[in-house]
């Protein structure tokens, strides 16, 4: 028993270097056929080092797809290559990396985790006329500055808060309105605050009185503090938005100071959409509902995913499901345009009506680089599997709002 | 507010109870060798992984991992520091420094390679369990935590004053030339000193798993408020880091509390830089460098 | 500024012809990863003449780099102060954060690894501050609007920035030189081999420490400039974080500290190396690094004076007179 575990978490640590490397090193096979290449920029070392590896393997899960399936037919059947380049959790790598990709040939690439560094990367990419398709750049920022060469296929920020207070408002209208209050606790970056701050503008809109509101860094050592005000200011849900770390360690300073709440509905949480937090914490992680970005379940692309995913005995996250997607969008644009030129990448890639990816979203339609048809689910911790629980037509279960109570 | 002050000052102080911990090995470089370990986190970091590994993969509580762990990372200290960091160090303050750094960076890298950057945390059932204390809900590990901080500083005391060794160590420390020229092992003390530095980590890490998480980045979350706790106390005073990891759990605590938790860590390096101005020597220390 | 051996003019015509060769190269990847290696090089510069002349070894120059990088975005961003007039508010923000620091260390006598961990307790404030408060951006930092142009000091292509960035760091470099020779120089280098010596002699030790640190702070603030108008982004961890503050030390103590060319040396030395290690290993993102602190390591048991000390010893010109801390 402890020695297959042991060789599972080997074949685990392996499978994921093996996974980023041989991306970009052609193999003997393909390089008989015609490749075309696409850039992956994401943080592989550094504070950002998981979701970016996550993202790299979502990509590298969509590229062996598309190849398996023929490559992209309009160019001969043309076999996706990617190139990966480490942003190293800094903007201005990233910023040069986009050099690298450049060099190296790219039709158009993917990033990059963070904010800040999509931020940087973007810039430099426009320079290129290379298009980057953001898998996760939630700073409205990115959209904002009017650059031709930036798509944003997930959501934003602003879009994820609306959303997120939209379904709360009808899930708790559906109980018969319980939740009067709310406390709200996020980091203290770009995304946590931007959140926050719609929040306090909306939730009172919904008849919901924000309560308490904490900000805390990442990375934060201690939630006993945290825990005790939530308690002592009486709120009936916590919303929290923070990353994967913090959130476990305020699960359990919530158990462990006894704070009794409706529901715990999180925006962009960081693990309560995590498989891994499900099996570390499974008590407390019960009814943990998230606001995030997630798969349609029920398409057949997806299941391929999860069980390649779980082959290759990796945690199937967000992060892993968004760039499988934008490697379908940019995959898609290619075989529209049938060009692997750069500035008629960018104006394939705007007039994209894409509806085929993993993700449950309408018909692609970029506005102004924002895909205006991208939108964020909920989805529910029961048991040891994480189920989409709204919007009913792509849930797998039904919601549990608010959480039973324990006798 | 008010009624949120009693449980924060015990929070801080079980939390401080984790930096004493931490700070503990750091104190005794410091004080002996003289030099900044860059690598104090990073260390710490492995002796977590090998906690959460001898956890997963035998089943060994982090608490019973202890007696297994100590002596191994005693070991890897004595080594890196007879081996690694003074031979290629060549004596200098600030190559010395620099080696540690560069031991941080291929310990952590070689962690994110060969662990990945998914962070780890261990499910034991009594993960949740609180002891309640003047009406405050404190954690068990915590609190085990606590109490092993309070125990741990005054043992390596008696073992410094009251054994030949330590005489050694404080020797050393105090006069490296004339502890030569009576016949100590200079190169060898140093390795011990930083074995038992090492080892403290290796304390820490024991305790701090139950109630935390570990990824390869995770020493620098405690290698600050580590240097902090070690320059309040007093550089190479055992008592003094206690008191002063304390202390600093307390004062993060509250200022976390009253200015927002996002500006809660800044009360410990106010108290940093206060306490390097006015009393450079820290709190129980004897000298200034 | 001159070669003293010519083993030192064999290691400044490298890295010479090295930052010459980019012209005709026209490799944009080698380029973009030379202007961040010039950035840092100004921040090196910048901790050389504390740390390599002065002997007051700094963890903490993210402090100055930073207020430098955030002084500069403040007003452009918040007040729409134009970008030169807020480039030279950089360099005295950066300089008056120096002084600071310096006045108030320097005056309780902090010396050795208490100097260095104050500075290092400086940074750390200024980042928890800095992504606090709404005037810096919080957390989600300040961003220029992209305008490229003379009146906004932005520019499009790499070259131009490339060529100023020489431009700079050539200056700082005979800045650096002529401080070096200038009496304040020889005060500093005096205030590191003897600070007793040299106060029984009648110098102001504390003024001559403290203008260092504002000068020295004043090359910091002028590199953070340097990265905000070059990436056009700054955040709390990317200007206050403690990657700056050791990028600022090592490639000095590699090169050379107390060196003129030394900082921009063992800079180009350590990025060249972490480039290339990036490229050998490129398939395992890490090992990179570890193969990095692997050589650094060597480096510092086979160059105790760093590479221009050791350049030093190879067919010496005259006796030898370099002051390698």
């Amino acid at each position: 028993m402890t020695f297959t575990l042991n060789r599972r978490g080997l074949l685990k640590a392996t499978g994921a270097a093996a996974l980023v490397s041989g991306l970009s090193m052609p193999s003997i096979l393909r390089a008989q056929a015609q490749t075309v290449k696409i850039g992956v920029l994401e943080p592989l070392t550094g504070n950002l080092a998981y979701n970016g590896t996550q993202c790299a393997a979502g990509a590298k899960f969509a590229a062996d797809a598309i190849n398996a399936a023929g490559g992209i037919k309009s160019m001969g059947g043309a076999q996706i290559e990617l190139v990966v380049v480490d942003a190293q959790s800094r903007p201005e790598i990233a910023a040069s990396a986009v050099d690298t990709l450049a060099e190296a040939g790219v039709v158009a690439f993917t990033g990059a985790s963070a904010s800040a560094l999509g931020l940087a990367s973007s810039q430099a990419a426009a320079k290129y006329d290379l298009a980057q398709v953001f898998s996760i750049g939630t700073a409205e920022t990115i959209v904002e500055r009017g650059l031709p060469n930036v798509f944003r296929f997930t959501p934003g920020v602003n879009k994820c808060t609306s959303v997120a207070l939209e379904n709360l408002k009808q899930l708790n209208a559906a109980a018969g309105n319980p939740v009067k209050t709310a406390a709200i606790v996020h980091e203290d970056g770009p995304f946590g605050s931007n959140m926050a701050k719609i929040m306090a503008e909306q939730l009172p809109q919904q008849g919901i009185e924000v309560v308490e509101t904490i900000s805390h860094p990442t990375p934060h050592r201690d939630f006993n503090n945290i825990a005790l005000r939530v308690k002592a200011s009486g709120a009936n849900i916590l919303i929290p938005s923070n990353y994967l770390n913090e959130y476990t360690l305020m699960a359990r300073a919530l158990r462990q100071q006894r704070a009794e709440l409706m529901a715990i509905y999180s925006i962009l949480g960081g693990a309560a959409s995590n498989i891994k937090f499900v099996r570390e914490n499974n008590d407390v992680a019960q009814y943990v509902m998230d606001c995030n970005h997630w798969y349609d379940p029920n398409k057949p692309e997806s299941q391929a995913l999860a069980a390649s995913v779980a082959e290759a005995g990796l945690d199937l996250t967000y992060d892993v499901m968004v760039s499988y997607a934008t490697i379908q969008v940019i995959a898609d644009a290619l075989e529209r345009g049938a060009s692997t030129d750069r500035k008629a990448m960018i104006e394939t890639l705007a007039a994209s009506t894409f509806d085929g990816s993993i993700m449950p979203y309408g018909p692609t339609k970029f506005v102004n680089g924002d895909n205006v048809n991208s939108q964020p689910v909920n989805t529910q911790i029961r048991g040891d599997k994480i189920e989409l629980v709204f919007p009913e037509e792509y849930a797998t279960a039904e919601p549990v709002f608010p959480v039973p109570q324990e006798g | 507010m008010s009624s949120l002050i009693l449980p924060a000052v015990l929070s801080g102080l079980t939390m401080g109870a984790v930096y004493a911990l931490v700070a503990l090995g750091l104190t005794l470089i410091y004080g002996v060798l003289h030099i900044i370990n860059f690598a104090h986190g990073s260390l710490l970091m492995l002796a977590l992984y090998a906690a959460y590994f001898l956890f997963v993969h035998l089943g060994v509580d982090p608490y019973l991992a202890i007696p297994i762990l100590l002596p191994v990372f005693f070991c890897l200290g004595y080594a890196l520091q007879r081996w690694l960091i003074a031979p290629m160090s060549s004596g200098s303050e600030q190559n010395v420094l620099l080696v540690t750094l560069a031991l941080a960076l291929i310990i952590d890298n070689l962690a994110l390679y060969f662990w990945t950057s998914n962070t780890r945390s261990v499910d034991i059932p009594y993960a949740y369990n609180t002891v309640e204390f003047l009406g405050a809900y404190l954690p068990l590990g915590r609190v085990i935590a606590f109490f092993a901080a309070l125990a741990a500083a005054p043992l390596l005391w008696l073992f410094m004053t009251r054994t030949r060794t330590g005489s050694a160590i404080r020797a050393v420390a105090i006069e490296k030339r004339g502890a030569e020229i009576v016949g100590i092992d200079v190169n060898h003390t140093y390795a011990i000193c930083f074995g038992i530095g090492t080892a403290c980590v290796a304390l820490a890490a024991c305790l701090l798993l139950p109630t935390f998480y570990v990824t390869p980045q995770v020493g620098y979350t405690f290698v600050l408020v580590a240097f902090t706790t070690v320059v309040l106390g007093g550089m190479g005073s055992l008592p003094g880091a206690l008191i002063a990891g304390l202390l600093l759990g307390v004062i993060e605590s509250l200022c976390g509390l009253f200015l927002g938790e996002s500006l809660g860590q800044i009360g410990i390096f106010i108290a940093f830089i206060l306490i390097l101005l006015f009393k450079p020597s820290g709190l129980l220390g004897r000298r200034a460098a | 500024m001159k070669p003293q051996s010519m083993g030192q003019a064999v290691l400044i015509a490298l890295a010479l012809i090295y930052l010459a060769s980019l012209y005709f190269m026209s490799s944009p990847v080698w380029m973009g990863f030379t202007i961040n290696a010039l950035i840092v090089a100004v921040v090196a510069l910048a901790w050389n003449i504390t740390g390599g002349f002065g002997g007051m070894a700094s963890f903490g120059h993210a402090a100055m780099y930073g207020t430098g990088a955030y002084a500069s975005a403040i007003l452009q961003v918040q007040y729409g102060i134009n970008a030169w007039i807020a480039f030279g508010a950089g360099i005295v923000a950066g300089a008056a954060m120096g002084a600071f620091i310096g006045a108030l260390a320097f005056r309780y006598g902090l010396k050795g690894s208490y100097f260095a961990l104050v500075t290092l307790a400086f940074a750390e404030v200024l980042r928890i501050c800095a992504s606090s408060f709404a005037i810096t951006g919080g957390g989600s930092g300040l961003q220029l609007r992209l305008e490229p142009g003379l009146s906004t000091l932005q520019f499009n292509d790499r070259a131009v920035v490339y060529t100023i960035l020489l431009v700079i760091v050539a200056l700082v470099m005979a800045l650096t030189a002529w401080l070096k020779y200038s009496r304040f120089g020889a005060y500093l280098i005096a205030v590191r081999e003897n600070e007793d010596a040299a106060r029984a002699l009648g110098i102001d030790t504390y003024r001559i420490k403290v203008k260092a640190m504002a000068i020295s702070g004043a090359f910091a603030g002028l590199a953070g400039v340097l990265y905000l108008q070059v990436w056009l982004f700054i955040d709390s961890a990317v200007v206050y974080g403690s990657a700056v503050s050791i990028e600022a030390l090592i490639g000095p103590i590699i090169g050379g500290a107390g060196t003129v060319w030394g900082p921009l040396i063992g800079t180009l030395g350590l990025h060249l190396l972490g480039e290339g290690a990036k490229h050998l290993l490129h398939n395992a993102p890490g090992l990179n690094f570890v193969l990095y602190a692997v050589v650094l390591i060597c480096a510092l048991r086979f160059l105790p004076q760093g590479l221009m000390g050791l350049a030093a010893r190879i067919g010496t010109f005259r006796k030898k007179e370099n002051d390698n801390a």
